[in-house]
């Protein structure tokens, strides 16, 4: 696939200056909202370091704990299966859902799904699929659009886009954008959905060894809706979504809502153990390149990650971007070093999308360490020979330069011969792009070496 | 090999070097009064506390505070209610029911959260399907954070163990608080003793 | 004044764009250094630490570079740039070259001109010096959340707040500090990002500048001329009045 030109979409999100605004200044205020929280909890750092911990010790430790789960949710009545990659997911779910006869699946908020473009698989099988977090409903009926963020998906969207996309597909009225009358509408039109569908699916925040339970944590309510009224339930979730213990949860519910959206705890924290009575329960656990990321010595703790965006709410790259530059369903600062590892040729510019400016590492409730991994997939990308030739050629250029004293002397002293020698430097020259929105420094009389030789140095001329 | 076997094979080959698993710390010292703590919290999340005064009954009370409720479904002996909330029926018909009332089995002061599992709720849709929902709180079964509620039996035993947190809620237009999302619009708590138990 | 007792030996290192385009800066680093009781030397053939490079993935390419650094730097008991990017470089990340005795000598003796001053001189009173202005302090990403130890405390991390620059400047009379909205948000300059991501870089480059100019500033002084030249870049063509300035230039007494 062709790679995806993050900047050039970026650039078009700036263009659009209110969306952009919005966009930075309410994903501000969500980091703002998180750091609040922050200082209400004098153990913050602690529960990082904890969550960190119990995540890596997870993770080292991780066929066993998969193996427990397996046997406990088992012996609880719940049926496990085991997808190695997406298409497996997908026929899994799709034999699943055959076998019961469902036609209409309500669903809440999974990642994980649109990492498997579940819903179109699916509905090639002739089954529904409505997306039931508000979010996530909004991006479905906008032609399919995917979210932009992975938890506040239609964030990039005004009040107004949206009063326009409801008009166009639920009738309300174009007129009125109250976002209190839109949620409303949302509302009124997903009841029906909740209540006619044949089955409901969920993914999980956390799946809980020693129990055999999972944990769902939403907003809306629709999770809990899709999980406890049509007689079948299945979960996607991510082999990494282990936690050894129900006692961990107190680690990881303190971090995850105070980190993503400046909250305590998200409105409902839902355990699901066992099915009701009269109703099945499925999980389906999804490998998908988890298990060979795993064993990457310099990325494998980004399989820590919890989810939350706070990294894409601190992301000043992000925010001024919009995630649908991205080109992934994991975008900002954790898209960055996830989606090379699925597809380096077509996610090539995305650890080039980003100051390494640190701030995602610094806020990251499990602590990874987001910008490092950054600067080694740059390593990577560029022994792959990945990055554009033009930019190869611009290094390999400022390279021999740099590496020699005196061609270096020359070129920033500015002497003309230099660009005999070296054609490309001026083709290439990339103050043509510094100049377009900013200054160029004045050229100074001399420079330091310069001055230094006239000054200090007589010895050295 | 079954994909079960093969996944569990390559996770083995690739787990990095071992780490320990932490001990977590209750983090309970110096904790705030759980009582005033809990219903600031809960304020907080867009639930509400309704006070019960002394020698009011509580289906006057809800009568007062929902005056255009029509379906009142109980699962709680202390309010009368007008439907029958059957366990093992089609969760459905709830989907008509105006105000649900239930027992927390237990609360946290850190969150302001309400505990529930498929006992109290009876059928599990009721807290979901209601457009409000109306929570008896024995003030004495509060927890101070959500470490001490995780060393709550119900998490191991239930099938279904749920924390309400206020009522359902959405921001995902424009980042505007909206509740009554797609569950309750509205969760209310009133202090209540337990009724002692009569066998 | 604190002062260590046997004068040091210090290779002063003046980054490549520094000795370009900001020269003064490398004389008020060495005039400061001197003024210090510091014995000064300026390793003649030095070019760049390989930084910009490396930070593009470029291995290879910087491999020249990083080798041509120690070759010029080893052996002295302190190397000083007045750089935190530069020497974070140097102390974290030049390893594109065979990790040789000299080069951890290089590495592990590199050191930012602030944590110099306040680390290792120990030097709190800088009695020639006087700054009457409201400034703003620039504390670049690299030298708060990827230099170890960092110059100064990050805004989301719970803990004491500290500031290095902040701590030398607290002698210089006629400081008034200015407060930014968005006191650590990165301006966006990023090394060639500012090249490549142009259309980001200058956005959050020019909400910086805005930010600025809303808290009053008149001056923005930061440890690192890199955030500065594109934070000036973008000021100066918003028409913005506010000006930039080394710390090392206010640490030195320079009129501006």
């Amino acid at each position: 696939m062709k790679p995806v030109d993050q900047s050039a979409a970026a650039d078009m999100f700036i263009a659009d200056v209110q969306h952009e605004r919005f966009h930075d200044h309410h994903l501000w205020d969500l980091r703002k909202g998180r750091d609040q929280e922050r200082d209400q909890i004098p153990e913050w750092e602690t529960l990082r370091q904890l969550a960190s911990d119990i995540k890596a010790h997870t993770l080292t430790h991780l066929a066993d704990y998969l193996e427990e789960f397996e046997r406990n949710a088992t012996a609880n009545g719940v049926q496990i299966h085991w997808a190695q990659d997406a298409q497996e997911h997908n026929r899994i779910v799709g034999e699943i859902f055959a076998a019961h006869q469902v036609k209409t699946v309500i669903k809440s908020k999974s990642m994980l799904t649109d990492e498997c473009q579940m819903r179109p698989y699916l509905a090639e099988l002739g089954i529904t699929v409505i997306e039931s977090d508000l979010g996530e409903r909004i991006q479905q009926l906008d032609d399919d659009q995917p979210p932009s963020h992975i938890v506040v998906p239609a964030v990039h969207k005004l009040r107004g886009d949206v009063a326009k996309l409801f008009a166009r597909t639920i009738n309300s009225d174009p007129n009125n954008d109250d976002p209190k009358v839109l949620s409303e509408a949302g509302r009124q039109s997903l009841r029906p959905h909740f209540l006619a569908a044949d089955a409901g699916m969920t993914g999980a925040n956390y799946l809980i060894a020693e129990t055999g339970s999972f944990v769902v944590c939403t907003n809306e309510g629709n999770a809990d809706i899709s999980a406890n009224l049509p007689p079948l339930h299945v979960a996607s979730v991510g082999i990494e979504k282990l936690i050894p213990r129900i006692e961990d949860l107190g680690v990881f519910i303190r971090l995850l809502s105070r980190s993503a959206l400046g909250s305590p705890i998200t409105q409902y924290t839902s355990h699901f153990r066992a099915p009701r009575d009269g109703s099945e329960m499925h999980i389906v656990l999804v490998d998908n390149g988890r298990s060979a990321r795993l064993g990457m010595a310099d990325f494998w703790t980004s399989l820590k990650c919890i989810r939350c965006g706070a990294c894409m709410n601190t992301c000043p790259v992000y925010r001024r971007s919009g995630g649908l530059s991205y080109g992934s369903v994991y975008p900002g600062p954790i898209g960055v070093i996830l989606n090379p590892a699925i597809d380096l040729h077509r996610y090539r510019a995305l650890p080039y999308a980003s100051t390494m400016n640190g701030s995602c590492t610094s806020v990251c409730p499990v602590k990874i360490n987001i910008h490092e991994q950054i600067y080694q997939w740059r390593r990577i990308i560029s022994e792959k020979q990945e990055l554009p030739l033009l930019r190869r050629t611009a290094l390999d250029v400022a390279a021999k330069v740099l590496a020699s004293p005196a061609l270096y002397r020359r070129v920033i002293a500015g002497v003309d011969q230099v660009s005999r020698e070296f054609p490309r430097a001026l083709i290439y020259n990339p103050l043509n792009a510094w100049g377009l929105q900013r200054e160029i420094p004045d050229a100074p009389k001399a420079t330091f070496h310069q001055w230094w030789a006239k000054n200090r140095g007589a010895d050295h001329e | 090999m079954s994909s079960r076997d093969i996944i569990l094979a390559q996770v083995r080959v690739n787990q990095p070097p071992a780490s320990d698993l932490p001990k977590v710390p209750l983090f309970d010292a110096n904790l705030p009064s759980p009582w005033p703590q809990f219903q600031a919290s809960l304020q907080r999340m867009g639930g509400e506390i309704l006070d019960c005064p002394e020698g009011v009954h509580l289906n006057a009370l809800l009568a007062q505070h929902f005056p255009q409720a029509k379906i009142i479904a109980s699962v709680v002996p202390e309010v009368e209610g007008n439907f029958n909330v059957v366990q093992g029926e089609d969760p459905h018909h709830l989907a008509e029911v105006d105000v649900a009332v239930v027992r927390a089995r237990f609360a946290v002061a850190e969150t302001g959260s309400v505990c529930f599992t498929e006992q109290e709720l009876v059928i599990n849709a009721l807290a979901y399907l209601a457009q409000h929902l109306v929570v008896l709180l024995d003030v004495n079964e509060i927890v101070g954070n959500l470490h001490q509620a995780y060393q709550r039996p119900e998490f191991q035993m239930a099938r279904y163990a749920v924390l309400h947190s206020g009522p359902s809620a959405t921001a995902d237009i424009e980042g505007t608080l909206v509740h009554g999302a797609q569950g309750v619009r509205t969760l209310s708590v009133i202090a209540y003793q337990r009724t002692p138990c009569v066998v | 004044m604190t002062m260590t007792p046997i004068a040091p030996r210090v290779a002063l290192f003046v980054p490549c764009f520094i000795d370009a385009s900001f020269p003064e800066i490398g004389v008020a680093t060495l005039q400061l250094l001197e003024r210090l009781g510091c014995i000064v030397e300026y390793p003649f053939n030095q070019t760049c630490c390989g930084q910009p490079l490396a930070n593009e993935g470029d291995q290879k390419n910087a491999a020249a570079c990083e080798a041509l650094f120690v070759q010029n730097f080893a052996g002295y008991d302190y190397i000083v740039g007045p750089s935190a990017s530069c020497i974070h470089h140097v102390r974290q990340h030049m390893d594109a070259i065979e990790q040789t005795d000299e080069v951890t000598q290089v590495r592990t003796h590199a050191y930012e001109l602030v944590e110099f001053l306040h680390d290792i001189l120990q030097v709190r009173d800088f009695p020639w010096a006087s700054f009457p202005h409201k400034v703003a302090l620039h504390n670049s990403c690299t030298s708060l959340r990827s230099l170890q130890p960092p110059l100064a405390s990050m805004s989301e991390i719970r803990g004491p707040a500290f500031s290095k620059p902040k701590e030398l400047l607290a002698n210089v009379p006629g400081i008034e500090w200015v407060e930014l909205e968005r006191a650590d948000e990165c301006c966006g300059f990023g090394g060639l990002f500012s090249i490549f991501e142009e259309g980001v870089s200058a956005k959050m480059g020019y909400d910086k500048v805005d930010d600025q100019r809303r808290a009053g500033a008149e001056y923005i002084v930061s440890a690192d001329m890199s955030c500065l030249m594109h934070q000036k870049g973008c000021a100066q063509r918003l028409g913005y009045g506010q000006k930039y300035i080394h710390i090392a230039q206010i640490l030195n007494g320079d009129t501006v």
